[in-house]
Protein backbone atom coordinates (compact mmCIF):
# COMPACT_ATOMS: atom_id res chain seq x y z
CA UNK A 1 0.00 0.00 0.00
CA UNK A 2 1.34 3.07 -0.85
CA UNK A 3 1.33 6.23 1.95
CA UNK A 4 1.51 9.64 1.51
CA UNK A 5 2.29 12.42 4.27
CA UNK A 6 -1.75 13.07 4.69
CA UNK A 7 -2.38 9.52 5.22
CA UNK A 8 -0.43 8.79 7.50
CA UNK A 9 -1.24 11.60 9.22
CA UNK A 10 -5.00 10.53 9.03
CA UNK A 11 -3.65 6.82 10.20
CA UNK A 12 -1.72 8.07 12.82
CA UNK A 13 -4.54 10.11 14.53
CA UNK A 14 -6.66 6.95 14.61
CA UNK A 15 -4.23 4.71 16.31
CA UNK A 16 -3.80 7.42 18.57
CA UNK A 17 -7.91 7.79 19.68
CA UNK A 18 -6.88 4.42 21.39
CA UNK A 19 -4.43 6.16 23.75
CA UNK A 20 -6.45 8.78 24.33
CA UNK A 21 -9.93 9.84 25.78
CA UNK A 22 -12.95 10.75 23.37
CA UNK A 23 -13.38 14.26 24.32
CA UNK A 24 -9.80 15.17 23.25
CA UNK A 25 -9.31 17.07 19.66
CA UNK A 26 -6.37 15.38 18.16
CA UNK A 27 -4.41 17.84 15.43
CA UNK A 28 -1.53 17.91 13.46
CA UNK A 29 -0.32 20.25 16.13
CA UNK A 30 -1.52 18.38 19.52
CA UNK A 31 1.31 17.60 21.95
CA UNK A 32 1.55 14.15 22.52
CA UNK A 33 3.32 14.54 25.81
CA UNK A 34 1.25 17.66 27.45
CA UNK A 35 -2.20 17.57 25.59
CA UNK A 36 -2.81 14.04 25.12
CA UNK A 37 -0.47 12.46 28.15
CA UNK A 38 1.28 10.24 26.14
CA UNK A 39 3.37 8.94 28.81
CA UNK A 40 6.70 6.82 27.99
CA UNK A 41 5.17 3.63 28.01
CA UNK A 42 2.05 4.48 25.97
CA UNK A 43 4.19 6.13 23.58
CA UNK A 44 6.36 2.74 23.10
CA UNK A 45 3.21 0.98 22.73
CA UNK A 46 2.01 2.90 20.66
CA UNK A 47 5.18 2.70 18.02
CA UNK A 48 4.50 -0.82 18.29
CA UNK A 49 1.41 -0.53 16.60
CA UNK A 50 2.55 1.96 14.19
CA UNK A 51 5.54 -0.12 13.44
CA UNK A 52 3.26 -2.92 12.65
CA UNK A 53 0.37 -1.19 10.70
CA UNK A 54 3.80 0.28 7.91
CA UNK A 55 5.70 -2.57 8.24
CA UNK A 56 8.56 -0.30 9.62
CA UNK A 57 10.62 -0.13 12.51
CA UNK A 58 11.13 3.13 14.64
CA UNK A 59 14.34 3.35 16.34
CA UNK A 60 12.92 4.19 20.09
CA UNK A 61 16.44 6.56 19.70
CA UNK A 62 14.78 8.93 17.60
CA UNK A 63 11.60 9.10 19.25
CA UNK A 64 13.21 12.08 21.45
CA UNK A 65 13.11 14.49 18.26
CA UNK A 66 9.39 13.63 18.37
CA UNK A 67 6.92 16.50 20.05
CA UNK A 68 3.42 16.63 18.10
CA UNK A 69 1.64 14.12 16.03
CA UNK A 70 2.74 16.04 12.89
CA UNK A 71 6.05 15.14 14.18
CA UNK A 72 5.39 11.98 14.42
CA UNK A 73 3.35 11.55 11.26
CA UNK A 74 6.81 12.73 9.48
CA UNK A 75 8.55 10.67 11.46
CA UNK A 76 6.76 7.38 9.85
CA UNK A 77 7.03 9.11 6.46
CA UNK A 78 10.47 9.18 6.69
CA UNK A 79 11.63 6.04 7.65
CA UNK A 80 8.56 4.43 5.50
CA UNK A 81 9.79 6.54 2.50
CA UNK A 82 13.61 5.03 3.29
CA UNK A 83 12.16 1.37 3.78
CA UNK A 84 10.97 1.65 -0.21
CA UNK B 1 10.48 24.15 32.69
CA UNK B 2 13.45 24.68 34.67
CA UNK B 3 15.59 21.91 35.95
CA UNK B 4 14.72 22.62 39.50
CA UNK B 5 10.73 22.73 38.46
CA UNK B 6 11.09 18.75 36.90
CA UNK B 7 12.36 17.61 39.77
CA UNK B 8 9.32 19.60 42.16
CA UNK B 9 7.16 17.78 39.92
CA UNK B 10 8.24 14.13 41.03
CA UNK B 11 8.31 15.35 44.58
CA UNK B 12 4.27 16.47 43.92
CA UNK B 13 3.48 12.78 41.55
CA UNK B 14 4.97 10.64 45.12
CA UNK B 15 3.21 12.81 47.11
CA UNK B 16 -0.54 12.11 45.44
CA UNK B 17 0.24 8.82 45.45
CA UNK B 18 2.63 7.40 48.34
CA UNK B 19 1.70 7.13 51.83
CA UNK B 20 3.11 10.47 53.27
CA UNK B 21 4.26 8.18 56.93
CA UNK B 22 6.20 5.58 55.04
CA UNK B 23 9.01 6.15 52.59
CA UNK B 24 8.31 3.03 50.48
CA UNK B 25 11.04 3.70 48.26
CA UNK B 26 13.98 4.23 50.73
CA UNK B 27 13.18 2.18 53.38
CA UNK B 28 16.45 1.82 56.10
CA UNK B 29 17.06 -1.31 57.20
CA UNK B 30 18.55 -1.02 60.76
CA UNK B 31 19.58 -3.85 61.37
CA UNK B 32 20.23 -7.55 59.41
CA UNK B 33 19.39 -10.46 61.74
CA UNK B 34 19.84 -13.22 58.98
CA UNK B 35 19.89 -13.69 54.99
CA UNK B 36 16.39 -13.43 55.60
CA UNK B 37 15.26 -11.24 58.56
CA UNK B 38 15.94 -7.80 59.60
CA UNK B 39 14.51 -4.68 61.62
CA UNK B 40 12.54 -2.10 59.50
CA UNK B 41 11.33 1.13 61.46
CA UNK B 42 11.78 -0.68 64.87
CA UNK B 43 10.05 -3.54 63.47
CA UNK B 44 11.59 -7.31 62.47
CA UNK B 45 10.48 -8.26 59.63
CA UNK B 46 10.88 -11.11 56.55
CA UNK B 47 13.03 -10.68 53.67
CA UNK B 48 10.66 -11.37 50.59
CA UNK B 49 12.43 -8.52 48.30
CA UNK B 50 15.86 -9.21 47.79
CA UNK B 51 17.70 -10.99 45.25
CA UNK B 52 19.83 -12.69 47.96
CA UNK B 53 18.56 -16.07 45.98
CA UNK B 54 21.51 -18.83 46.88
CA UNK B 55 21.05 -16.96 50.30
CA UNK B 56 25.07 -16.43 50.21
CA UNK B 57 25.23 -13.12 52.43
CA UNK B 58 26.49 -15.16 55.13
CA UNK B 59 28.12 -17.57 54.27
CA UNK B 60 31.34 -18.14 56.31
CA UNK B 61 33.56 -18.92 53.49
CA UNK B 62 32.49 -15.56 52.01
CA UNK B 63 32.77 -13.84 55.20
CA UNK B 64 36.32 -15.28 56.47
CA UNK B 65 37.30 -14.63 52.16
CA UNK B 66 35.84 -10.53 52.46
CA UNK B 67 37.80 -10.03 56.11
CA UNK B 68 41.21 -11.09 54.96
CA UNK B 69 41.49 -9.53 51.92
CA UNK B 70 40.30 -5.71 53.56
CA UNK B 71 43.13 -7.09 56.39
CA UNK B 72 45.84 -7.39 53.51
CA UNK B 73 44.53 -4.75 50.75
CA UNK B 74 42.43 -2.22 52.48
CA UNK B 75 39.30 -1.33 51.77
CA UNK B 76 39.18 0.10 48.48
CA UNK B 77 41.39 0.03 44.97
CA UNK B 78 40.57 3.72 44.86
CA UNK B 79 41.55 3.68 41.03
CA UNK B 80 39.87 2.03 37.85
CA UNK B 81 41.24 -0.84 36.17
CA UNK B 82 43.01 0.68 33.70
CA UNK B 83 45.12 2.68 36.65
CA UNK B 84 45.66 1.12 39.34
CA UNK B 85 42.75 -0.54 40.50
CA UNK B 86 43.54 -3.94 38.43
CA UNK B 87 45.00 -6.61 41.55
CA UNK B 88 45.49 -9.74 41.65
CA UNK B 89 42.35 -10.68 42.58
CA UNK B 90 40.92 -8.77 39.90
CA UNK B 91 42.58 -11.14 37.52
CA UNK B 92 42.04 -13.97 39.22
CA UNK B 93 38.24 -13.53 39.43
CA UNK B 94 37.79 -13.21 35.73
CA UNK B 95 40.42 -16.54 35.12
CA UNK B 96 37.53 -18.28 37.19
CA UNK B 97 34.74 -16.85 35.48
CA UNK B 98 36.37 -17.85 32.16
CA UNK B 99 36.64 -21.11 33.98
CA UNK B 100 33.45 -21.73 35.18
CA UNK B 101 31.94 -21.02 32.10
CA UNK B 102 34.57 -22.41 29.80
CA UNK B 103 34.99 -19.75 27.73
CA UNK B 104 38.34 -18.16 26.43
CA UNK B 105 37.88 -14.53 27.97
CA UNK B 106 36.46 -12.56 30.59
CA UNK B 107 35.96 -8.78 32.44
CA UNK B 108 34.91 -8.22 35.24
CA UNK B 109 33.50 -4.80 36.52
CA UNK B 110 32.18 -2.83 39.49
CA UNK B 111 28.37 -3.39 39.10
CA UNK B 112 26.06 -5.09 36.67
CA UNK B 113 24.38 -2.34 35.76
CA UNK B 114 28.17 -0.62 34.49
CA UNK B 115 29.08 -4.14 32.68
CA UNK B 116 25.67 -3.84 30.33
CA UNK B 117 26.69 -0.23 29.73
CA UNK B 118 29.96 -1.05 28.93
CA UNK B 119 29.47 -4.37 27.17
CA UNK B 120 27.00 -2.67 24.87
CA UNK B 121 28.44 0.49 24.56
CA UNK B 122 31.62 -0.91 23.82
CA UNK B 123 30.73 -2.96 21.18
CA UNK B 124 27.97 -0.87 19.46
CA UNK B 125 27.88 2.00 17.78
CA UNK B 126 26.11 5.04 15.72
CA UNK B 127 26.29 3.41 12.57
CA UNK B 128 24.70 0.38 14.22
CA UNK B 129 21.77 -1.30 15.35
CA UNK B 130 20.94 -3.26 18.31
CA UNK B 131 17.59 -4.93 18.94
CA UNK B 132 16.40 -5.63 22.46
CA UNK B 133 13.34 -7.36 24.42
CA UNK B 134 10.41 -4.87 25.44
CA UNK B 135 10.70 -6.22 28.47
CA UNK B 136 14.69 -5.23 29.25
CA UNK B 137 16.29 -4.21 32.05
CA UNK B 138 16.86 -0.30 32.56
CA UNK B 139 20.89 -1.09 32.03
CA UNK B 140 20.52 -2.81 29.15
CA UNK B 141 17.96 0.75 27.81
CA UNK B 142 20.73 2.79 29.42
CA UNK B 143 23.59 1.04 27.24
CA UNK B 144 21.92 1.25 24.12
CA UNK B 145 21.53 5.12 24.38
CA UNK B 146 25.09 5.61 25.38
CA UNK B 147 26.38 3.65 22.32
CA UNK B 148 24.59 5.91 19.73
CA UNK B 149 23.49 3.18 18.02
CA UNK B 150 19.66 2.78 16.79
CA UNK B 151 17.78 0.98 19.11
CA UNK B 152 14.77 -1.44 17.96
CA UNK B 153 12.70 -2.97 20.70
CA UNK B 154 10.13 -6.46 19.95
CA UNK B 155 7.83 -7.18 21.89
CA UNK B 156 8.79 -9.23 25.16
CA UNK B 157 9.67 -13.06 24.42
CA UNK B 158 7.85 -12.68 20.83
CA UNK B 159 10.07 -14.60 17.91
CA UNK B 160 7.48 -13.30 15.32
CA UNK B 161 7.83 -10.27 16.21
CA UNK B 162 11.86 -10.45 16.84
CA UNK B 163 12.33 -11.78 13.06
CA UNK B 164 10.12 -9.49 11.27
CA UNK B 165 12.41 -6.60 12.77
CA UNK B 166 15.65 -8.15 11.71
CA UNK B 167 14.01 -9.33 8.10
CA UNK B 168 13.26 -5.60 7.61
CA UNK B 169 16.54 -4.79 8.64
CA UNK B 170 17.95 -6.57 5.64
CA UNK B 171 21.99 -6.67 4.86
CA UNK B 172 22.00 -4.70 8.18
CA UNK B 173 20.66 -7.86 10.54
CA UNK B 174 24.04 -9.37 9.90
CA UNK B 175 25.66 -6.99 12.45
CA UNK B 176 23.17 -6.29 14.54
CA UNK B 177 23.09 -6.99 18.09
CA UNK B 178 20.38 -8.53 19.94
CA UNK B 179 20.09 -8.42 23.74
CA UNK B 180 17.83 -10.32 25.88
CA UNK B 181 17.96 -11.61 29.54
CA UNK B 182 18.08 -15.44 30.74
CA UNK B 183 15.51 -14.48 33.38
CA UNK B 184 13.55 -11.35 33.21
CA UNK B 185 13.51 -9.33 35.88
CA UNK B 186 9.84 -7.91 36.01
CA UNK B 187 7.60 -11.02 35.46
CA UNK B 188 10.29 -13.90 36.06
CA UNK B 189 10.00 -15.75 32.90
CA UNK B 190 13.00 -17.20 31.01
CA UNK B 191 13.72 -16.16 26.96
CA UNK B 192 12.86 -18.49 24.65
CA UNK B 193 16.43 -19.48 23.89
CA UNK B 194 16.57 -21.99 21.60
CA UNK B 195 14.26 -19.97 19.39
CA UNK B 196 16.45 -17.03 19.62
CA UNK B 197 19.60 -18.78 18.75
CA UNK B 198 17.85 -21.00 15.86
CA UNK B 199 16.81 -16.77 14.28
CA UNK B 200 20.03 -14.85 15.19
CA UNK B 201 22.03 -17.90 13.35
CA UNK B 202 19.83 -17.57 10.30
CA UNK B 203 20.91 -13.57 10.15
CA UNK B 204 24.24 -13.73 11.43
CA UNK B 205 23.39 -11.58 14.01
CA UNK B 206 25.63 -11.10 17.36
CA UNK B 207 23.62 -12.00 20.75
CA UNK B 208 24.29 -10.90 23.70
CA UNK B 209 22.54 -13.00 27.16
CA UNK B 210 22.56 -11.16 30.37
CA UNK B 211 21.94 -14.17 33.04
CA UNK B 212 21.86 -11.18 35.97
CA UNK B 213 18.94 -13.20 37.58
CA UNK B 214 19.81 -16.70 36.44
CA UNK B 215 22.94 -17.40 37.11
CA UNK B 216 22.92 -19.42 40.38
CA UNK B 217 19.34 -20.46 39.44
CA UNK B 218 19.31 -22.27 36.15
CA UNK B 219 21.96 -25.14 34.94
CA UNK B 220 23.73 -28.11 36.67
CA UNK B 221 26.43 -25.95 38.26
CA UNK B 222 24.46 -22.34 37.92
CA UNK B 223 26.00 -20.82 34.66
CA UNK B 224 22.51 -19.79 33.88
CA UNK B 225 19.80 -20.26 30.95
CA UNK B 226 23.01 -21.59 28.95
CA UNK B 227 23.92 -24.35 30.78
CA UNK B 228 20.07 -25.29 31.27
CA UNK B 229 19.61 -25.21 27.29
CA UNK B 230 22.94 -26.53 26.58
CA UNK B 231 23.59 -23.76 24.21
CA UNK B 232 26.63 -21.71 25.72
CA UNK B 233 28.49 -22.04 22.42
CA UNK B 234 25.44 -19.83 20.11
CA UNK B 235 25.41 -17.12 22.87
CA UNK B 236 28.05 -14.57 21.83
CA UNK B 237 28.47 -12.39 24.61
CA UNK B 238 27.47 -13.46 28.63
CA UNK B 239 26.70 -10.50 30.86
CA UNK B 240 25.64 -10.66 34.81
CA UNK B 241 26.06 -9.59 37.83
CA UNK B 242 27.49 -10.66 41.43
CA UNK B 243 24.65 -8.85 43.15
CA UNK B 244 22.02 -11.71 43.28
CA UNK B 245 22.85 -14.93 43.58
CA UNK B 246 26.93 -14.06 44.42
CA UNK B 247 25.50 -12.02 46.78
CA UNK B 248 27.93 -9.03 46.92
CA UNK B 249 28.20 -6.22 44.38
CA UNK B 250 29.76 -6.31 40.59
CA UNK B 251 29.52 -7.59 36.99
CA UNK B 252 31.01 -10.05 34.34
CA UNK B 253 30.92 -10.73 30.80
CA UNK B 254 32.66 -14.08 29.28
CA UNK B 255 32.96 -14.56 25.38
CA UNK B 256 34.30 -16.68 23.58
CA UNK B 257 35.63 -14.13 21.00
CA UNK B 258 39.02 -12.88 22.00
CA UNK B 259 37.89 -9.28 20.99
CA UNK B 260 36.02 -9.06 24.01
CA UNK B 261 40.07 -8.24 25.77
CA UNK B 262 39.89 -4.93 23.38
CA UNK B 263 36.66 -3.68 25.18
CA UNK B 264 38.90 -2.87 27.99
CA UNK B 265 40.74 0.27 25.83
CA UNK B 266 37.71 1.13 24.07
CA UNK B 267 34.59 0.86 26.71
CA UNK B 268 34.06 3.86 28.71
CA UNK B 269 32.26 2.77 31.39
CA UNK B 270 35.06 0.39 32.21
CA UNK B 271 37.92 2.63 32.00
CA UNK B 272 36.58 5.19 33.71
CA UNK B 273 34.93 3.30 36.80
CA UNK B 274 36.75 2.66 40.23
CA UNK B 275 37.55 -1.06 40.08
CA UNK B 276 35.68 -3.46 43.10
CA UNK B 277 37.17 -3.26 46.61
CA UNK B 278 39.25 -6.19 47.55
CA UNK B 279 37.06 -7.28 49.79
CA UNK B 280 34.34 -7.83 47.21
CA UNK B 281 36.63 -9.43 45.07
CA UNK B 282 37.14 -12.17 47.66
CA UNK B 283 33.66 -12.77 48.95
CA UNK B 284 32.80 -13.27 44.72
CA UNK B 285 35.73 -15.79 44.20
CA UNK B 286 34.43 -17.61 47.68
CA UNK B 287 30.49 -17.67 46.50
CA UNK B 288 31.26 -18.40 42.88
CA UNK B 289 32.96 -21.88 44.09
CA UNK B 290 29.90 -22.28 46.60
CA UNK B 291 27.60 -21.58 43.23
CA UNK B 292 29.22 -23.97 41.13
CA UNK B 293 28.90 -26.49 43.74
CA UNK B 294 25.80 -25.46 44.99
CA UNK B 295 23.47 -28.08 43.92
CA UNK B 296 21.50 -28.06 47.41
CA UNK B 297 21.25 -24.48 47.44
CA UNK B 298 19.58 -24.50 43.95
CA UNK B 299 17.11 -27.41 44.73
CA UNK B 300 15.71 -25.34 47.94
CA UNK B 301 15.52 -22.32 45.88
CA UNK B 302 13.38 -23.87 43.12
CA UNK B 303 11.39 -26.15 46.01
CA UNK B 304 10.95 -22.76 48.06
CA UNK B 305 9.89 -21.29 44.60
CA UNK B 306 7.52 -23.63 43.39
CA UNK B 307 5.67 -23.70 47.10
CA UNK B 308 5.28 -19.48 47.18
CA UNK B 309 4.25 -19.72 43.71
CA UNK B 310 1.53 -22.29 43.94
CA UNK B 311 0.66 -20.93 46.99
CA UNK B 312 -0.17 -17.47 45.78
CA UNK B 313 -1.61 -19.05 42.50
CA UNK B 314 -4.14 -20.91 44.80
CA UNK B 315 -5.18 -18.04 46.43
CA UNK B 316 -6.29 -16.04 42.64
CA UNK B 317 -3.53 -13.82 42.61
CA UNK B 318 -2.74 -13.01 38.70
CA UNK B 319 1.08 -13.96 38.36
CA UNK B 320 4.13 -13.60 36.15
CA UNK B 321 4.03 -17.08 33.80
CA UNK B 322 5.94 -19.51 35.19
CA UNK B 323 7.41 -20.19 38.67
CA UNK B 324 10.82 -18.83 39.99
CA UNK B 325 12.95 -16.76 42.34
CA UNK B 326 11.27 -13.25 40.77
CA UNK B 327 7.33 -14.71 41.87
CA UNK B 328 5.37 -11.03 40.50
CA UNK B 329 1.65 -10.65 41.58
CA UNK B 330 0.50 -8.35 39.02
CA UNK B 331 -2.20 -5.86 40.70
CA UNK B 332 -4.62 -3.66 38.18
CA UNK B 333 -3.86 -0.17 39.67
CA UNK B 334 -0.34 1.71 41.68
CA UNK B 335 -3.43 2.36 44.39
CA UNK B 336 -4.10 -1.44 44.69
CA UNK B 337 -0.18 -2.60 44.72
CA UNK B 338 0.16 0.45 47.08
CA UNK B 339 -2.18 -0.75 50.12
CA UNK B 340 -0.87 -4.45 49.14
CA UNK B 341 2.67 -3.62 49.94
CA UNK B 342 1.78 -1.48 53.11
CA UNK B 343 -0.71 -4.38 54.42
CA UNK B 344 2.20 -6.78 53.71
CA UNK B 345 4.59 -4.61 55.68
CA UNK B 346 2.50 -4.14 58.39
CA UNK B 347 2.58 -7.94 58.62
CA UNK B 348 6.39 -7.91 58.79
CA UNK B 349 6.77 -9.33 54.96
CA UNK B 350 9.23 -6.83 53.16
CA UNK B 351 8.74 -6.99 49.15
CA UNK B 352 9.14 -5.27 46.00
CA UNK B 353 6.77 -2.49 44.82
CA UNK B 354 7.11 -1.66 40.97
CA UNK B 355 5.09 0.90 39.93
CA UNK B 356 4.90 1.88 35.86
CA UNK B 357 6.89 3.43 34.37
CA UNK B 358 9.58 0.99 35.53
CA UNK B 359 6.86 -2.20 35.04
CA UNK B 360 6.02 -3.37 31.53
CA UNK B 361 2.96 -2.72 29.48
CA UNK B 362 2.22 0.12 32.73
CA UNK B 363 1.20 -2.63 34.94
CA UNK B 364 1.46 -2.49 38.95
CA UNK B 365 3.65 -5.00 40.68
CA UNK B 366 4.33 -6.30 44.04
CA UNK B 367 7.47 -8.87 43.54
CA UNK B 368 8.32 -11.35 45.91
CA UNK B 369 12.05 -12.49 45.66
CA UNK B 370 12.80 -15.93 47.22
CA UNK B 371 15.78 -17.52 48.81
CA UNK B 372 17.35 -20.83 49.31
CA UNK B 373 17.44 -19.71 52.57
CA UNK B 374 13.67 -19.23 52.98
CA UNK B 375 12.35 -21.77 55.53
CA UNK B 376 9.18 -23.30 54.68
CA UNK B 377 7.57 -22.21 57.56
CA UNK B 378 8.45 -18.94 56.72
CA UNK B 379 6.56 -19.04 52.87
CA UNK B 380 3.51 -20.63 54.75
CA UNK B 381 3.54 -17.37 56.41
CA UNK B 382 3.69 -15.60 53.24
CA UNK B 383 1.24 -17.58 51.68
CA UNK B 384 -1.12 -17.20 54.83
CA UNK B 385 -0.61 -13.47 54.99
CA UNK B 386 -1.24 -13.15 51.35
CA UNK B 387 -4.18 -14.96 51.55
CA UNK B 388 -5.87 -13.18 54.64
CA UNK B 389 -5.47 -10.15 52.17
CA UNK B 390 -6.60 -11.09 49.05
CA UNK B 391 -10.64 -10.22 49.92
CA UNK B 392 -9.33 -6.77 50.64
CA UNK B 393 -7.93 -6.09 46.86
CA UNK B 394 -10.51 -7.84 44.50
Amino acid sequence: MEYDKNSILQNLCKHLEHFVSAEVEITPDTDLINELAIDSVKLLSLVMEIEDEFDISVPINVLTDVNTVQDLANLIFKIKSQSQ
Amino acid sequence: MSLLDKLDAVAAARKALLPEDLDIFGMPIEEVYSTTEASVGGRRILFFGTNNYLGLTFAPECLEAAHKAIDKEGTGTTGSRMANGSYSGHRALEQEFAEFYNCQSSIVFTTGYQANLAMISGLAGANDVILIDGDSHASIYDGCKLSGAEIIRFRHNDMVDMEKRLKRLGERASSTLIIIEGIYSMLGDRAPLADIVKIKNSYGSILLLDEAHSIGVLGKTGQGLVEETGLINEVDFITGTFSKSLGSIGGYCVSNHMQLDQLRYVSRPYIFTASPSPSTIASTRAALKLLRDGTELRNNLWKNAHKLYSGLDKQGYKLGPEPGPIIATILDSPQQAIMLWKALFDQGIYVNLILPPAAPDGKSLVRCSVSAAHTEEQIDYVVNIFATLRKNIS
